[in-house]
This record gives structure tokens, C-alpha cells and sequence, in this order.
């Protein structure tokens, strides 16, 4: 099972490489200009020189979307857990959720730069509007596909509402709370850079926006690297925690891998 | 003698002469929903267990089987009639019985000996000991009853660890931990296959005769409701009511061989005929 893992890893490694090798020879051999393709090591070049320019906007995207991460958890875990409670609750306000989520995030943020100006509120708002939904929408599931079963045994022995929440609900939304954290996350981030490519003079989104009509288009490729990067981070660190706190739920696949 | 609503079964036979009623259905009827959707799922039944007895409820799928579970542990409040349950009508109050289903519904991110330690979280007076007792007494309880029905050094498992006919027999413990008087088991071995199932019986039966629980036992199997029982229901189609109650005599503890010899087969074939004209009954009605 440790060779096969490792094997993967290797394989998935190689097509990271492949895939810029691939870029950069196909650079080289169209002759393509800088300002349509640049190749990847002259973005990786211009990366690292401007990369003193770059880090306070890294931070202003980073903070941005962590604050309207942080907002939109609490937001979603409350309201989910409203839902997820009543059945009542659950059918009432679902079609209404979905409205609210079907609506194009990019379409609410001249709205917010409306009422607050443009800058870090509406790339906050913007975050915390757009990571929500999943977070409602899987403590809402985790809590109303409790077994009914169970429940009966539970309410038979003389259990309360709270009892059942607190002994089963809950432990059992946890997979589903961390696995649309992960999802939250990757969200808020493109909530944030939206909004700042709409409407702000801080963060990668403006930088990226700002190169582009400066023709920098390295400096554009170097914005979505690090946009990429950051990406990958924060789900790495959201998985992280997930595999940490909830293992159980994914015990199962491997005992069937060994 | 009858028994104070509050004791607790104490594992002690119960003493001659004692025959307690544990279950009174009176002319109990329920009625899901209401106005022209009314569904009537049990029609005045009325039916009297006794303290310790083993009572199989047999008949066609949608006949109240369940209603009658439902009744008894309190989850369902009867329309009208009357249920007494221990001594006392069933209020809003949950009874605190041990229940078990088809699906064992072990929670995944306990060991086996905590899932089968739950209803101890629950029910007083367990409850407010929980946290001072669950790491000896009542882990020691759990695992003992763990070696009554095989499981013994399972206790620290998970339940994707073990196998269908184990997380079953895990679900038993769980029903019973709390010693409660009465047990309800609805169709709890029908997803098993006919060896487990049949391994099972002897194991509910063993439990049955150390810890003599008031069980009532919802199954589809007549074979099941022979080898277990100590009298057997059969009930119309719905709306439920009482077609036929027999005693089952078999001397214990009874054997998987012994089903096959001519009284029980003649047994469980009064029993195939009433549930026969039971279902006939209800496709003429319907039709």
C-alpha cells in the first residue's frame, strides 16, 4: 500500500513537470511572443523579481478571504444548523438558498461596491456570500440524514432533542463540516480576487488586472502562479485538518486498499 | 406480585406465580393523518403480555407489526384505546425499552464497546454516573455482554470492522446494556443470510433465558417466530388487527434441528394459512 502511494505521488508529480516542460518547448518552438504566452521561466523569473512588490498584495488577498471565510463559517454553520434541525425548516428555506446561490457571484459585487465604496468590504462580503452556501448546505445534510432508525432507539430510551443532537447530529456532521470547509475555502478565495479585480487598488486580483493593461503579461502569468499556489495551499491546510479530525468517515477505503 | 413501574429488570427470574402483565393493549387504534388522507394503520387491537413472556408479532408487510413497536415504546401515541405499559399508560414519556432494527445503525466514529455504552449517556440512573463509571463498570458491563453473544475482545473495534451478522449481534448489547424490561426487536435479523440468521436466534434465545426481558419480536420469518417465541401473534392486513394467538410449547433451549421436525412444520404451516387468507383478503378488498 506505501508503494502504490508513493508511486502516485511520483506520477502526479510528473505531470506537473510534463506539463510545463510541454509549455515552455512549445514556446520556444512556435517562437510565441511574450505578450500573448510567456514562457513559464520567464513568469517564474518575474515572480521572484517582483516578489517584494507582490507580498503585501499576497497578504491583503490572503487576509480578505480568510476574514470572509471566517464570516461566512459562522454564518453557515448557524443557519445549517437551523435547517438541519426542523425537516419543516429544511423544506422551507431550501428553495429560497438556492436562489440566493444560483445567483453569479461576479453580479453582486458592483451591488456591494455600491453601498460600501470599493476596496476590502465588498472583497470580504464578496468572499463570505459566495463560501457560505456549501457550508449551510452540508451541516443542513449532515444533521437531517441522522438514521431514523437510531433516532427511534435514542427517543425510546427517553433521549431529548438536545441528547440526539449532541451524542449524534453533531459527530455525525463533522465529515460533512470539514469536507465543505475545504470547498468553502477554494470559494472565498475566488470571492476575494473577483472583488478585487472588479473593484479595489490592493491585492493579486488588482495587480493581475493593473499588468494586463500595462501589456506586463509575465506579471499577469506571475499573479495566477501565486493565485494557484495560495489555492493549493489553503486546501492542503483545510485537508489537513479534515484527515486529522474526522478520519473515521474514511477509515473504510482503507481497509478495503490493504 | 406485580412489579413497581420504576424497577428496573434486575436479571432475577421472575417469581412464580408472578404472571405481571408487562404490555396492555386495549381496543388501541392509530390513525396516521387525518381527514380524507386518513390512514389507518391499527384497528382496535387489544392483547395482554405478561411479564418475561416472548411474543412473535407475525403477518403481511404493511400490517401494523411495527405500529404495535411503535406504540409500546411510546413513539406513537394510540388514537384511541388504551396502552399500559409496565403499569402505567403511555404518556408523551418514552418508555426507555430496548429497541433494535433491521439495520444495526452503529455510529462509526465510536469503538463498538461505546456505541454499545450509548444508552447508558441516555438513561438515568446510569446518566449522571456516566462519566465517573464508563471507563470500569459499565465498560465491563458492555464487555461482558459482548462475551455473551461472541463478540468478546471486539469491544475496541469499529463497526467497518465487523461483518453484518457481528454489528447485529453489537446492536442486541446495545438494546439491552441499560437492562431494560422489555425489548423490541423489528425484523432485526431480515438482513442477514439464513445461517447468521439462524446462529442469531440462538444467541437472542441464550439471551433471552439469562436476562428474561419482556420481548416482543416484529418478524416475516415463521421459522424465526417458532424457534423463538413463547407465543405467537398472527395479524390481518391493514388496518392490523389480532386473527390468531397461540402458544408455542417447544421445550428449551430449542434447536435449529427441531425446526424441521412435524409439529413445528405443522405449526408454521397454521401459521402460512392464516397470513395466506389475511393477504387474499386484503388484494379482494383492494381490488
Amino acid at each position: 500500500m506505501f508503494g502504490i502511494d508513493i508511486r502516485q505521488k511520483a506520477w502526479s508529480a510528473g505531470l506537473i513537470v510534463l506539463f510545463f516542460v510541454s509549455w515552455e518547448l512549445f514556446c520556444l518552438m512556435t517562437g510565441m511572443s511574450d505578450l500573448v504566452l510567456p514562457r513559464p521561466s520567464q513568469v517564474f523569473v518575474t515572480l521572484v523579481q517582483r516578489f517584494p512588490v507582490l507580498w503585501p498584495h499576497i497578504v491583503q488577498t490572503l487576509a480578505t478571504t480568510m476574514f470572509g471565510f471566517v464570516l461566512g463559517v459562522a454564518l453557515g454553520v448557524a443557519l445549517g444548523a437551523i435547517i438541519g434541525v426542523s425537516r419543516t425548516a429544511y423544506d422551507t428555506c431550501y428553495p429560497l438558498l438556492i436562489g440566493f446561490s444560483s445567483i453569479p457571484k461576479v453580479a453582486v459585487v458592483p451591488i456591494f461596491v455600491l453601498w460600501f465604496g470599493s476596496g476590502t468590504v465588498p472583497a470580504v462580503l464578496t468572499a463570505l456570500s459566495i463560501c457560505f452556501f456549501p457550508i449551510v448546505v452540508n451541516i443542513a445534510t449532515g444533521l437531517a440524514t441522522t438514521e431514523p432508525e437510531l433516532e427511534d432507539v435514542l427517543k425510546a430510551l427517553g433521549a431529548s432533542k438536545l441528547d440526539i443532537l449532541w451524542n449524534v447530529g453533531l459527530p455525525r456532521t463533522m465529515p460533512f463540516f470539514f469536507a465543505s470547509l475545504k470547498v468553502a475555502i477554494s470559494y472565498a478565495f475566488v470571492g476575494a480576487v473577483l472583488s478585487e479585480t472588479v473593484a479595489s487598488n490592493r491585492g493579486i486580483g488588482n495587480v493581475m488586472m493593473t499588468a494586463s493593461s500595462n501589456f506586463n503579461v509575465p506579471l499577469v502569468f506571475a499573479g495566477l502562479f501565486v493565485l494557484a499556489g495560495l489555492g493549493v495551499a489553503l486546501y492542503v491546510v483545510f485537508s489537513l485538518i479534515e484527515g486529522q479530525v474526522t478520519g473515521w468517515a474514511t477509515r473504510k477505503s482503507d481497509v478495503i486498499a490493504t | 406480585m406485580r412489579m413497581q413501574p420504576n424497577t428496573r429488570f434486575d436479571g432475577r427470574p421472575v417469581p412464580e406465580g408472578a404472571a405481571a402483565t408487562a404490555i396492555e393493549l386495549s381496543a388501541a387504534s392509530v390513525t396516521f393523518g387525518r381527514g380524507e388522507r386518513a390512514v389507518p394503520a391499527l384497528s382496535e387491537t387489544t392483547l395482554r403480555i405478561a411479564d418475561g413472556e416472548f411474543v412473535a408479532l407475525v403477518g403481511p408487510s404493511g400490517c401494523g407489526k411495527s405500529t404495535i413497536l411503535r406504540l409500546v415504546s411510546g413513539l406513537v401515541q394510540p388514537t384511541s384505546g388504551v396502552v399500559i405499559v409496565g403499569g402505567r399508560e403511555v404518556a408523551a414519556r418514552a418508555m426507555r425499552v430496548g429497541m433494535a432494527f433491521q439495520n444495526p445503525t452503529m455510529l462509526p466514529w465510536m469503538t463498538i464497546e461505546r456505541n454499545i455504552m450509548l444508552p447508558l449517556k441516555i438513561v438515568e440512573p446510569f446518566r449522571s454516573n456516566f462519566r465517573r463509571l464508563r471507563k470500569t463498570e459499565f465498560r465491563d458491563k458492555a464487555n461482558a455482554l459482548l462475551e455473551q453473544v461472541g463478540l468478546k475482545g471486539f469491544g475496541n473495534r469499529y463497526p467497518w470492522q465487523l461483518s453484518g451478522g457481528m454489528l447485529q449481534r453489537a446492536n442486541l448489547c446495545r438494546a439491552l446494556i441499560h437492562e431494560p424490561r422489555m425489548l423490541l426487536l423489528d425484523e432485526p435479523f431480515g438482513a442477514l443470510d439464513q445461517f447468521t440468521r439462524e446462529e442469531l436466534w440462538a444467541i437472542l434465545q441464550t439471551l433471552w433465558m439469562t436476562h428474561k426481558p419482556t420481548v416482543l419480536l416484529v418478524t416475516h420469518d415463521l421459522r424465526e417466530a417458532g424457534f423463538l417465541a413463547s407465543r405467537i401473534c398472527v395479524m390481518s392486513a391493514r388496518p392490523g388487527r389480532i386473527l390468531d394467538d397461540s402458544r408455542v410449547d417447544f421445550a428449551r433451549p430449542r434447536t435449529v434441528a427441531m425446526t424441521f421436525e412435524p409439529d413445528f412444520v405443522a405449526l408454521n404451516q397454521k401459521l402460512r394459512a392464516f397470513i395466506e387468507d389475511a393477504r387474499s383478503a386484503a388484494q379482494q378488498g383492494a381490488g
